[in-house]
């Protein structure tokens, strides 16, 4: 029975990277979510969105780097952040003026504006591809670590290490930062009140004399910013590679699902949930149990419940149990 | 928008399936008097399963307003059943644990069952969810622990060649209703899930069970070899170097003048063509009559105002349900036939834009609703997808041609000509969406 050394190993194989990745899946979940809640659809092209915007900052970075700017011990991305949600906005905003606006005057229903969003995937993959091309790309630099295994070992005398990346602590107070930003902005002032007001009720916004398209207009670029900065974030936590991003859709989708559509708060919740969910499954408890348990108790196999390649069914399950037992969500979202 | 007066309608819409069908016919025709008649039968045989495939999509989406993102998933299940029925056995892999592994997906089969009929007839509340919880962890450990070492086992009798069960060693043109079978297998499951919410529902659950499809693929290695790929399924034509022994062969293709590897691989061609063409016109009489039979013109009135059909005393989700599977069994057969082309099941060659958004392009711009429109478009944007790649070569040599030779533009350019089809395909699809929404052979 070691139980200092098992909680060591639990946060550093469990913990510490299922609140990066929760944050990075919540501030995703978030865009879905206000797109779901402002224009009433669900966005298919949001992975690529991400992917796009993360791009922007990707040559920004290069760009900076190339200059000699740098952060020191953070990485220069977060310098080039604000260029990268400059590009992606100015994207998203041109696709709403050519593409989506013109549906939105139809009133079409919502399933045509799915299908609408699935061709602007495919133009902004493509257009991802064709900058920056389909392969990995690497842009974090700075210091790697906050703390590493080795120093937390020597500074404690414990056997296990906990290693906090750099990119991990900047995920989580980055996004606490975004979301105190976001909330304050929903909740006190007169442009988020009013965009409140429009997901709630549209005709009574109308009536209100609340101008749509503005409403619609901030809701993009506070898209395009939250999309940038998870893919930035996700980017440097593991590695850019547009594929990568087209397939965070699921999770995604799942996280702002089971929070429950058209809710924030739930968007956040639900990012968590899915996360830990999918990390503490396809985790390899071996370590954590050896620590724990009496030597004659110790498994011999991995304890591993599913390879991590089957992360995505941990998010399709806990999506599909949320359809069949709370279809709203756990916040009680608008859809059924 | 363009709304038009139907007054002799008929006649015109006619005209225009049967001009579109022969530009269909001119764009292979002159692939193959311009690159190679190789090229134009390769282009073929894949339209051909892309019309069955976009004939499923079209059966869900234009009769029945379903909307399938997981067409990849139900496609892949077919090339599944492809190797299942054609592929011999392999009987040493069966000794070291063949039956342990049956028992241990009967097992979960069985703990699926129970858990799902507690939570039927038992009243809601503590109880009940605490036993069902008991049950599917309970039921997930000894099925791991019943699997686990029978997978093992079977991994490895020689993983270089075989290290999977293999199949039944039967014919593989049975293999096309089997893995029409088990794509409506996974479609009722996840119509039971997610028909009856919201169509975005439905979208992200089939998202979901394909990616977890080809994630099994790539991972069972006891079933699929997995990333080592299943190649040299036995085909339903003869081989090319057998066709070349043969000396009536050579010397029939000689009196056409032709050399016997050429004339042998498009005999090859040809015959798979064969085999497809029936299959399509089967498929698409049944199609017809289906949507002009009262079951069709329920589907639709459905569609239209679910309300109103459920007012009427139909049961909207059942129908959905049914169509549902019957267009993914659709998507799983075409699957089998493009196993069966390929010759081998590649799962790491899975990807979500050609095999589940390219089939949309195929259905939007053929015509949501029309069978003859989703034959058209399987068609039309396939050879669009072949043909993108040596067309943009084209026009990035001549944009490129007044730039240095080692000029790093250049080639950044040249290398993404790969990516244009992407982009291409987007484009084509929102202007579809914008200007003909009703797709090149609209609905009737």
């Amino acid at each position: 029975m070691d139980f200092l050394n098992a909680l060591v190993a639990l946060s550093n194989f469990v913990i510490v990277p299922a609140v990066a990745y929760g944050s990075q899946l919540a501030l995703g979940a978030l865009g879905v979510t206000l797109i779901y809640g402002i224009l009433r659809f669900s966005n298919f092209a949001h992975g690529d969105t991400m992917a796009f915007g993360t791009m922007g900052v990707i040559l920004a970075t290069w760009w900076l780097q190339g200059l000699g700017v740098s952060l020191g011990p953070l990485p220069t991305a977060l310098l080039a952040l604000p260029a990268g949600i400059a590009i992606c906005a100015a994207l998203v905003l041109a696709t709403d003026r050519v593409v989506y606006r013109f549906y939105r005057a139809q009133r079409v229903k919502p399933v045509i504006l799915v299908i609408v969003s699935m061709g602007v995937m495919f133009v902004y993959n493509g257009l991802t591809r064709f900058v920056i091309g389909p392969g990995d790309q690497s842009f974090g630099d700075g210091s790697r670590f906050v703390i590493s295994a080795l120093d937390f070992r020597a500074m404690t005398g414990l056997q296990e290490g906990l290693a906090i990346r750099t990119s991990q602590a900047i995920t989580l107070v980055t996004a606490i930062v975004v979301v105190a930003i976001l909330f304050w902005f929903l909740n006190r002032t007169r442009t988020g009140k009013s965009m409140r007001a429009y997901s709630d009720n549209e005709d009574l916004a109308l009536l209100s004399g609340i101008n749509p398209e503005r409403v619609v207009l901030v809701t993009w670029l506070i898209v395009a910013a939250l999309a940038t900065v998870a893919g930035t974030l996700y980017g440097l936590d593991k590695s850019f590679k547009p594929f990568t991003y087209f397939q965070l859709l699921l999770p995604i989708f799942a996280s702002a699902i089971v929070g429950g559509l058209g809710s924030p708060v739930g968007a956040i919740a639900g990012g968590f949930i899915i996360a830990f969910s999918e990390v503490t499954i396809t985790y390899a408890w071996k370590k954590v149990l050896g620590h724990l348990l009496p030597e004659s108790l110790e498994p011999d196999g991995l304890v591993q419940l599913l390879a991590v390649d089957y992360k995505f069914a941990v998010s399709f399950v806990i999506l599909v149990v949320v359809l069949l037992i709370r279809p709203t969500g756990l916040f009680r979202g608008k859809a059924v | 928008m363009s709304e038009r007066i139907h007054s002799g309608a008929g006649g015109t819409d006619r005209a225009r399936t049967v001009l579109l069908f022969v530009l269909v016919a001119v764009l292979i025709l002159g692939t193959g008097f311009v690159q190679s008649w190789n090229t134009a039968l390769v282009i073929l045989n894949m339209g051909l399963v892309s019309a069955i495939m976009s004939l499923g999509v079209n059966m869900q989406w234009g009769f029945a307003g379903l909307f399938n993102v997981g067409v990849m998933g139900f496609v892949a299940l077919g090339g599944l059943a492809a190797v299942l029925v054609g592929m011999p056995p392999v009987p040493e892999a069966w000794a070291a644990g063949g039956p342990r592994i049956i028992g241990a997906l009967l097992l979960s089969a069985g703990v699926i069952a129970l858990a799902v009929t507690l939570y039927k007839r038992m009243t809601p509340g503590r109880l009940r969810a605490f036993l069902v919880f008991a049950v599917v962890v309970v039921g997930f450990f000894v099925y791991r622990g019943l699997l686990d070492p029978a997978k093992e086992a079977v991994e490895s009798v020689d993983p270089a060649a075989t290290g999977y069960l293999g199949g039944l060693g039967l014919p593989i043109v049975l293999a096309w209703p089997v893995g029409g079978l088990l794509a409506a297998g996974a479609a009722w499951v996840i119509g039971k899930v997610a028909l009856g919410l919201r169509s975005d529902y439905l979208a992200i659950a089939t998202l979901g069970i394909a990616e977890i499809v080809i994630a099994i693929l790539k991972n069972e290695d006891w079933l699929s070899r997995g990333v080592k790929n299943v190649i040299g399924l036995p085909r339903p034509v003869p081989y090319e170097v057998d066709l070349q022994q043969d000396p009536a062969f050579v010397e029939r293709a000689a009196s056409l003048g032709m050399d016997p590897a050429t004339a042998s691989s498009i005999t090859v061609k040809l015959g798979y063509s064969a085999f497809f063409t029936v299959v399509l016109v089967i498929i698409l009489i049944a199609a017809q009559l289906a949507l002009n039979s009262p079951w069709g013109r329920m589907m639709r009135a459905i569609r239209d105002n679910e309300t109103a059909a459920e007012a009427m005393g139909k049961d909207v989700t059942g129908r959905h349900l049914q169509i549902f599977i019957l267009g993914s069994a659709l998507l799983g057969l075409a699957g089998a036939m493009m196993t069966t082309l390929d010759g081998q099941l590649t799962p790491a060659s899975y990807q979500p834009l050609r095999f589940t958004f390219l089939i949309w392009v195929m259905v939007i711009v053929g015509g949501s609703g029309n069978n003859f429109g989703a034959v058209l478009g399987g068609f039309l944007v396939w050879w669009l997808w072949v043909q993108v790649e040596p067309i943009g070569q084209g026009v990035m040599s001549l944009v490129t041609a007044g730039m240095a030779e080692d000029s790093a533009v250049r080639d950044h350019l040249m290398d993404s000509v790969a990516h244009m089809r992407l982009l291409t395909m987007g484009v084509v699809m929102l202007l579809m969406l914008r200007f003909a929404p009703r797709g090149l052979l609209p609905e009737r």
